[in-house]
């Protein structure tokens, strides 16, 4: 049954969630919502890779999932790194109130 | 050659970066970590742009044959003219930098080892995101580049900027990569295939307007690491708050190895596909040299101004890609405009970070990098006013610096294509920046400074500020055998023609 769901619905769903993602990214203001938005994209991303890896039956598309989920895990290890170090400096997850630099 | 003869450059330097990282871990004895790490990692690049000369006169366009990854000797990477120019640029980058960090390092940091180590590291990352002709190789290693380069603006833990300078920097930087990602998959699913040359070949068959859509995504995530407008407002913050070597090899590295990554994907994925990218390439170009040029106007701090006055020169560069784009199509061959980009790079390479050698020594002494702060710089260091005067005549423009000779040449390249109205505007935006570059020179050389205490330049330093402003000017007045190499390196593989 799963092979009769058309390929733009997937791509609809993706386009949904990395709308979505990219919304939060610019919209909220907590640092940890941010990352998570950012990884809300990332896996719409991987959503559309895998689609079209199924629908063109080649097997690039499902590499470049892996790819992607190994350096994201990379990349959130170290925004939450930096945000743990910023957390010392000033108590705080609001990015409005990381505002020393300026102009 | 051999795939292992190919890529000495990029093995060399990775070992000698996790030389140094372990040495640093084995060795407790800090004064000995001290005084031969920097040398090491100093010995590192030479080693790496030795190891690029020699595979030089091996690499030529009529040495390949493959143009897809599957037959060629090392897939997903090409090694030719253009990837080693920039190659160069990047060993050149680290080498300079990381001359101008000793004392820097020394006063700021414990973490020496690791500070060297990742320096060399980025360093890597641009050497293989310039060489990669593979959609997955052009995505990891420019995650690598971010990643390194993260790492390194939030370098100084204890001071609260360094971090949000950081923070910042890699909030927008996920933002990017994201959306570039989004152009990938879009791209993927349209042609099948994530190789650059078999891109080209399947572009055709496909439609305009999902491909359209994926490389407006893609250019984001390159327009990030040049930092154009619209997607700079991270470069500011980020030039602040690092550490000023840092700032200094940000304001190069990343913006070649981003260029050099744009070029390659115009150049070999796209110019089988029908649509005009000279607009866009100039829209962008003109609002990057204007937005740069404008705001470095009301700046007060040297490398606030210095991230804006390097938004500015990247939209300088672009004038010389939307050149080629504007070529006629039967002129495929044509990569005018790509060489003058590269000669553009090469002077904006030596300059910049001549300028940023001056502002560490500075900072250095007085802890500030304040434009008053530079008042009568002139009766305290003669030779480094002096120095400061050659660079920024160089990024305005003015002969007999190597700018002007970038300049002409990018902005002739405009000319030859009959883009008037950019490079128009380029020339305009030259005469704007002057007010920046001369508000500083005003300070240094009319002003009176309240301290008066000769400024103290180390070996290093000295060598390096040497070293570029010889370069600055070598490249003007000298400047045939550099032409050349810039015109000899506009050869790019696999791309399809």
């Amino acid at each position: 049954m799963i092979e009769s769901i058309p390929l733009s619905y997937y791509l609809l769903l993706s386009a949904t969630l990395f709308t979505i993602g990219a919304a939060g990214v610019l919209i909220r203001r907590n640092t940890i919502i941010i990352l998570m938005c950012v990884e809300m994209m990332m896996n719409a991303v991987n959503l559309t890779f895998i689609a079209f890896s199924r629908f063109l039956d080649s097997a690039t598309g499902q590499v470049f999932v892996f790819m992607i989920m190994a350096v994201a895990a990379v990349e959130v290890a170290i925004g939450l790194a930096l945000l743990v170090e910023l957390n010392r400096h000033k108590d705080a997850v609001d990015i409005n109130q990381f505002n020393s630099l300026k102009g | 050659m051999d795939a292992l003869r190919l890529l000495t450059p990029e093995i060399t330097i990775t070992i000698f970066a996790f030389a140094i990282i372990s040495l640093d871990i084995a060795w407790n004895d800090e004064n000995k970590s001290r005084r031969i790490l920097p040398w090491l990692a100093f010995a590192g690049g030479l080693a790496t742009l030795l190891m690029i000369f020699y595979i030089w006169p091996h690499v030529d366009q009529y040495n390949y044959t493959a143009a897809t990854d599957a037959g060629r000797e090392v897939p997903m990477l090409a090694v030719d003219r253009m990837s080693l120019f920039f190659k160069m640029i990047a060993v050149l980058t680290v080498i300079l930098v990381g001359l101008s960090a000793g004392e820097y390092v020394e006063k700021h940091t414990p973490f020496r080892g690791e500070f060297y180590g990742l320096m060399l590291l980025a360093g890597l990352s641009i050497m293989l995101l310039v060489s990669s002709t593979n959609l997955i190789m052009i995505y990891l290693a420019l995650e690598f580049l971010s990643i390194t380069s993260y790492i390194l603006t939030g370098f100084l833990r204890r001071d609260a900027r360094s971090i949000e300078a950081a923070l910042k920097y890699f909030l927008y930087g996920a933002l990017a990569s994201g959306v570039m990602l989004y152009g990938f998959s879009l791209l993927y699913g349209a042609t099948g295939s994530v190789d650059l040359a078999t891109i080209a070949g399947s572009l055709e068959t496909t439609q305009a307007g999902l491909v359209v859509a994926a490389v407006i995504l893609m250019l984001a995530g390159f327009g990030f690491k040049i930092a154009l407008v619209p997607f700079h407002q991270w470069s500011p913050d980020a030039y602040e708050g690092a550490p000023t070597p840092i700032t200094a090899f940000l304001s190069v590295g990343p913006k070649a190895a981003g260029l050099a990554v744009l070029i390659r994907v115009m150049v070999v994925a796209l110019p089988a596909f029908d649509v005009n990218w000279t607009p866009i390439l100039s829209l962008v170009a003109i609002f990057t040299m204007s937005v740069g040029n404008l705001v470095a106007l009301w700046q007060t701090n040297m490398k606030r101004m210095l991230a804006y006055s390097s938004i500015a020169q990247a939209g300088y560069m672009l004038v010389g890609l939307a050149a080629w784009s504007a070529a006629p199509p039967s002129a495929v061959a044509y990569l005018g405009g790509v060489d003058a980009i590269m000669l553009f790079l090469l002077a904006y390479m030596f300059t910049n970070l001549g300028v940023f050698a001056i502002a560490i020594i500075l900072e250095n002494q007085m802890g500030t990098s304040e434009i008053a702060d530079y008042a009568g710089l002139i009766r305290r260091s003669p030779y480094l006013s002096v120095a400061l005067l050659i660079f920024f005549l160089s990024l305005v423009g003015i002969p007999p610096t190597s700018g002007f000779i970038g300049k002409l040449f990018v902005f002739g390249a405009a000319v030859n294509q009959g883009l008037y109205v950019l490079a128009l505007f380029g020339v305009f935006n030259s005469v704007i920046s002057v007010a920046y570059y001369f508000g500083v020179l005003r300070n240094v050389f009319f002003e009176k400074g309240s301290d008066e205490s000769p400024i103290r330049v180390g070996v290093a330093m000295n060598t390096v500020v040497t070293i570029t402003v010889v370069m600055t000017l070598l490249i003007a007045l000298y400047g045939q055998p550099f032409i050349q190499l810039a015109a000899d390196s506009a050869q790019i593989l696999a791309a399809n023609f």
